[in-house]
């Protein structure tokens, strides 16, 4: 599992991918934090906040490529063959893909320290937001794993995760324009929904609810991308 | 070392591995023979535990592929038919990455060179394998197949895309890996398993057909009794003196081949060896005999030959095992019995895949 998770740090490092993914996250969160500056305060939940939308086009250009890639080039048949299970392949991808998230997020605490510069921003709340953005990028990070899993090609995987992170995005607005004869639709939609959840994270609430939402959903993904591999062989 | 039995592989309604059974003994070099579409590939890919088998078991050492598959896969070494290279890494990068995903307990600097130096790689160590050529990195494959020293390597007709030296040197360096490794390697060049393997396992849709040393299974396919002679001297009289020969079945003229040399096809009876009498006969007429040569099989003859309705004449009849009917299960005796009655769409199915053997290996395989 290490030496998965040390190649596919270092590979987004030896492609374009892990710098553009970088530069967007930076100039984006950059542009959020700029404007906390702006507005004279040291809450820093703007940024957070903003960096959902963020996240949810640039988690693919982390994932699209970790499963499809190797299929494609034949090299899963080198870690299919090697002495490492299933679950430590899976946990090695998800594990890079969230390092490198971690390595971007990281820049987030650099703005903490240049707010309290100037007054001391509310500490709890900092460490609630760094911290919720960590679980909602660990969630997102094994639905894009899952989608790369099932496809060998990466622009396929690209195209499908996006989709999927804008209906994670609109699924708030979907449950509200339901007909009412599918209201119950609306509700499962809603409970469902990540953005009321994030949200809830970066005004400092920590519930264990939320927090075990976006854990069970990087669980259940790594959990089916796992059993997606693991069928693999069997057909 | 390794066991494999009745091993099957289904995709739908396919049959790509069909009941296989061998074992290779510590230390022995297996080659596997077949044309393309065989069931070579499928096979190694079940051992190496790739793809599961849809029925039967595969043991590497005590350890089944299935049931103990982190155990018997740090035995095994495996060059896939593509070798599964990391086309962005240096070759150092990419050995280094392959040992720790293997867990190799040898120190890594001193390993990794030795395994380079094996397989003459030392020059290319840092350079990034997209910008190898075909050679190099199937050398770098073997070398990843080689890390960590495994007990058992299995090996996919390693020697495509290689050129002649190339192919020798890894001939080579296979066959001093047998002393130290049990060796299981996939080709479709009979020449090369020849050369390199101690036994042979023959395998035609999905099928075993032979199982048999080198030796003895060249010697059963190449006991042919069909020489090609370039005869000096005027062609009726000597096609009536080679068909008064004791023991020939027919002659043939080519026409003439040189000034005066004509080309003749003599087929005998079995068993009967007609070269001295040729010789003599030829001698006392003062009719030179210019060359003399049995027919080659080509690897097309082989697989027509096996996979016929006639027993191959194996100096061990019992040793062709071609799958009992009483032992194959029930819902498999349908299938049979269907194949047999379409063997006219079986035989076409053969030629056509022969072809496409001659043709591929037109294209410069060698």
């Amino acid at each position: 599992m290490m030496a998965i998770l040390k190649r596919e740090l270092s590979s987004y490092f030896t492609s374009p991918i892990g710098y553009v993914f970088l530069a967007v996250f930076y100039f984006f969160s950059g542009l959020f934090f700029y404007s906390v500056l702006y507005s004279n305060t040291t809450d820093i939940t703007y940024v957070f906040s903003g960096l959902f939308t963020v996240l949810l086009f640039i988690v693919p250009l982390l994932t699209m490529r970790l499963l499809s890639e190797e299929k494609k080039q034949k090299t899963d048949q080198l870690l299919l063959t090697a002495p490492v299970s299933l679950t430590g392949l899976v946990m090695g991808k998800f594990l890079a893909a969230l390092c490198m998230y971690a390595i971007a997020l990281s820049v987030t605490v650099v703005y903490a320290l240049i707010l309290a510069g100037f007054a001391s921003p509310e500490w709890m709340v900092v460490i609630g937001n760094i911290f919720g953005a960590l679980l909602l990028g660990a969630a997102l990070i094994s639905i894009g794993l899952f989608i790369s899993s099932m496809t060998e090609n990466q622009m396929i995987a690209a195209v499908g995760s996006f989709a999927v992170m804008m209906f994670i995005l609109m699924m708030d607005s979907f449950a509200t324009m339901l007909p009412a004869a599918f209201s119950f639709v609306g509700t499962l939609l809603q409970s469902l929904s990540f953005m009321t959840r994030y949200t809830e994270l970066t005004t400092g609430i920590l519930n264990i609810g939320t927090v075990l939402f976006f854990v069970s959903v990087a669980v259940v993904f790594n959990f089916l991308t796992v059993r997606v591999l693991e069928k693999r062989r069997w057909s | 070392m390794i066991e494999v039995k009745n091993l099957t592989k289904v995709y739908g309604d396919k049959r790509a591995v069909d009941g296989i059974s061998f074992t290779v003994n510590q230390g022995e070099i297996l080659g596997f023979l077949g044309p393309n579409g065989a069931g070579k590939s499928t096979t190694m890919n079940i051992l190496t535990g790739y793809i599961s088998s849809s029925s039967g078991e595969a043991r590497i050492g005590e350890f089944d592929i299935l049931e103990n598959p982190l155990e018997a896969k740090r035995r095994i070494g495996y060059l896939p038919e593509h070798p599964p290279l990391y086309l962005d890494m240096t070759v150092q990068a990419y050995l280094e990455f392959v040992y720790q995903l293997k867990k190799v307990r040898m120190p890594m600097k001193p390993h990794i060179d030795d395994v380079c130096r094996r397989v003459k790689i030392t020059n290319v160590q840092n350079r990034i394998i997209k910008n190898l050529s075909k050679g190099y990195r199937q050398r770098v494959g073997l070398a990843q197949a080689l890390l960590g020293n495994p007990d058992v390597l299995i090996l996919d007709e390693p020697t495509v895309g290689l050129d002649p030296k190339q192919i020798i040197e890894i001939r080579s360096l296979i066959k001093t890996l047998g002393e130290r490794h049990t060796v299981i390697l996939s080709s479709h060049i009979l020449s090369e398993v020849q050369a390199v393997c101690d036994r042979v396992i023959v395998i035609n849709k999905g099928k075993l057909v032979a199982d048999d040393t080198a030796d003895h299974l060249s010697h059963a396919l190449t006991q042919d009794f069909r020489y090609i002679a370039r005869i000096e001297g005027p062609e009726a009289e000597v096609e009536k003196l080679l068909s008064s020969l004791p023991g020939m079945e027919s002659v043939e003229c080519h026409g003439m081949k040189e000034e005066g040399v004509y080309e003749y096809t003599l087929e005998a009876q079995k068993d009967t060896d007609i070269r001295r009498n040729l010789f003599a006969r030829l001698a006392e007429r003062n009719w030179p005999l210019l060359g003399l040569k049995t027919t080659e099989l080509t690897l097309e003859d082989i697989f027509l030959r096996l996979t016929s309705d006639q027993p191959v004449d194996m100096d061990e009849p019992d040793n062709g095992p071609m799958p009992d009917p009483r032992e194959v299960p029930l819902e498999n005796r349908a299938e049979h019995a269907v194949v047999s009655l379409d063997e006219s769409a079986v035989e076409e199915a053969e030629a056509a895949e022969a072809a496409e053997k001659s043709t591929e290996n037109g294209g410069g395989e060698v």
